[in-house]
């Protein structure tokens, strides 16, 4: 491979990294706060999808509008599945509530199915994102440039969110000790619910520039990058928002760069995921730079 | 200002409050001293509306607030520093007091109010932008301390502050408490170390696995022939 081939994936790489990051950063806020995997997640993501393919595809509205419109809604319904199906359990063992969210999993799925129609639809690239690019023989897409700038302009909002406001340090709090939290007048059910609204809206973020990339979208779409951004929040040490990007850019990064080196494996690619996920539990459970949490 | 009446709690199938009453009235510092798992920081915790009583009623401010939650009764000046400090070990000492005044306006007065714990506990003002993890077990206490009073609390209860500090500690920490007294917080104190609290306390209650056996004044209580074999390590 020469150096403008390896440009050019390295480029891929983070790209698709920075799709697994922007999913795998609401698994992780979950979990940081509730110590629930949020099996949905990747289901909501679906949703956030079919959202902007309404606004854009149905009502012809701009690019940016679907995505915004998307992020809003999906936030939405990230709280409502929290209210609904995971707030009554807040007490209940931890096992109900992760069954629960299996069951919010498929509801969504096949919702989806009988709204949408199992046959996927066409989500056509926005214009500014269909350019090719190309300098000194390395030819990249122009949303494979947008893509990995637009989330990093979305985690520095994240992360200014998480440490420079209040609600950012009662996020944080709250990861540590629910109860002492309450004593500091902070209503945990609506810092819940922000957080799933966060997380929620990263995912539609995620699952919009996901179908621009491949593009079309069905109701089942959700599921492959949910559990693969699922393991790059276990790569980064599940808990950890940053640890999350990074798992992210890593599995993507490998994924890419497994198919280029070894094309022969390009079959085994979405089994990498799953190689690396047991790799991290043997030799480090707690993530890249995961630190461990109490229960 | 607080009135406890017949407070009942029970946890599955063990009742660790039967029929408790207890009053602090206005600028008071009101002692608890009890043995372990006498129920003392269950009280608090029905009293801050962590832990939901089966039966019985609390006031506060003349308004029945039995079975209230936690940080509806925390943004009303009903504050708990809570036995084991619980500070939050992953922000900093600032951030640690920024939450304990979550929920009042940002500005000046919050600002002044921070230098101001900083000028109580001036280790806490050298150690302002450290990982509160890092503090030792009395800086974690004063940080406790101060925490609870970024909010401005009106009653003020205190779970065993003085648990695993150095005798010079303690009386700094008491010295603390009466300094907040003296400029108008109402005090409800839990200790095991009885002679400490019932020296700066107007009134105790002595508990005895969930019921209230002995009340009376401060002094009073540390005369006490019972409460001295009892609590105060005497014969
Ligand atoms: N969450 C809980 N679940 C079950 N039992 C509990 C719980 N919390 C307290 N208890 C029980 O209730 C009783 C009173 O406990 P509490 O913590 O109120 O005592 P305490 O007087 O504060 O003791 P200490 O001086 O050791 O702090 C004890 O028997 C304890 O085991
Ligand atoms: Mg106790």
């Amino acid at each position: 491979m020469d150096g403008a081939q390896l440009t050019q994936q390295i480029i891929n790489g983070l790209t698709l990294g920075s799709l697994y990051g922007l999913i795998a950063i609401g698994y992780t806020m979950v979990y940081g706060i509730l110590r629930l995997i949020n099996f949905a997640h990747g289901d909501v993501l679906m949703v956030g999808c079919y959202i902007a393919w309404f606004a854009a595809v149905q009502f012809g509205l701009p690019w940016w509008v679907a995505l915004m419109g998307s992020m809003v809604l999906t936030a939405l319904l990230g709280v409502i599945i929290d209210q609904g199906a995971y707030r009554p359990l807040r007490r209940a063992p931890r096992i109900s509530a992760l069954i629960t969210a299996i069951g919010v999993s498929f509801l969504l799925e096949n919702l989806g199915l009988v709204i949408f129609g199992g046959r996927p639809k066409a989500f056509a690239r926005p214009e500014v994102f269909n350019q090719i690019y190309e300098w000194g023989g390395v030819r990249v897409l122009s949303l494979s440039i947008w893509v990995p700038i637009l989330t990093a302009v979305i985690l520095a909002g994240l992360l200014l969110i998480i440490y420079r406001t209040r609600v950012g340090m009662a996020m944080r709090a709250l990861s540590r000790d629910m109860v002492t939290v309450q004593l500091m007048g902070v209503d945990t059910n609506r810092i819940v619910a922000i957080t799933f609204a966060l997380g929620s809206a990263l995912a539609a973020a995620g699952g919009v520039f996901w179908a621009m990339k491949y593009p079309q979208i069905n109701p089942l779409m959700g599921i492959l990058p949910g559990l693969k951004a699922f393991v790059a929040a276990v790569l980064g040490g599940i808990g950890n928002v940053v640890g999350a990007m990074i798992g992210g850019l890593l599995l993507g990064m490998a994924e890419i760069l497994l198919v280029a080196w070894l094309p022969e494996l390009a079959g085994y690619r979405d089994a990498l995921a799953f190689v690396l996920l047991i790799g991290i539990l043997i030799f480090k459970p707690t993530g890249i730079i995961g630190q461990e949490l109490p229960e | 200002m607080l009135e406890v009446r017949d407070l009942q709690v029970n946890y599955g199938g063990i009742t660790a409050l039967r029929s408790v009453s207890l009053s602090v009235k206005q600028g008071e510092i009101v002692t608890l001293v009890g043995a372990n798992g006498a129920g003392k920081s269950t009280l608090l915790g029905a009293v801050c509306g962590l832990v939901k009583p089966a039966s019985g009623s609390i006031r506060f401010e003349g308004n029945d607030i039995t079975g209230r939650k936690a940080h509806r009764l925390s943004r009303r000046g009903l504050i708990l520093v809570p036995e084991g400090r619980r500070i939050f070990v992953n922000l900093s000492v600032t951030e640690n007091l920024i939450l304990g005044g979550y929920f009042r306006p940002k500005g000046a007065e919050l600002d002044q109010d921070i230098e101001k714990v900083f000028s109580i506990f001036p280790r806490l003002a050298e150690r302002r932008k450290q990982t509160a993890g890092t503090l030792s077990g009395g800086e974690r206490q004063m940080l406790a301390l101060g925490r609870g009073l970024m909010s401005r609390p009106k009653l003020l209860m205190l779970d065993e502050p003085s648990l695993g500090l150095s005798p010079l500690l303690v009386a700094e920490v008491f010295g603390v408490i009466e300094q907040i007294h003296a400029q108008g917080v109402t005090v409800l104190l839990v200790e095991q170390n009885a002679a400490a609290a019932l020296g700066v306390a107007d009134r105790g209650y002595v508990l005895e696995t969930g019921k209230v056996v002995l009340e009376g004044g401060g002094a009073e209580l540390a005369a006490d022939g019972g409460v001295q074999r009892a609590y105060l390590g005497m014969d």
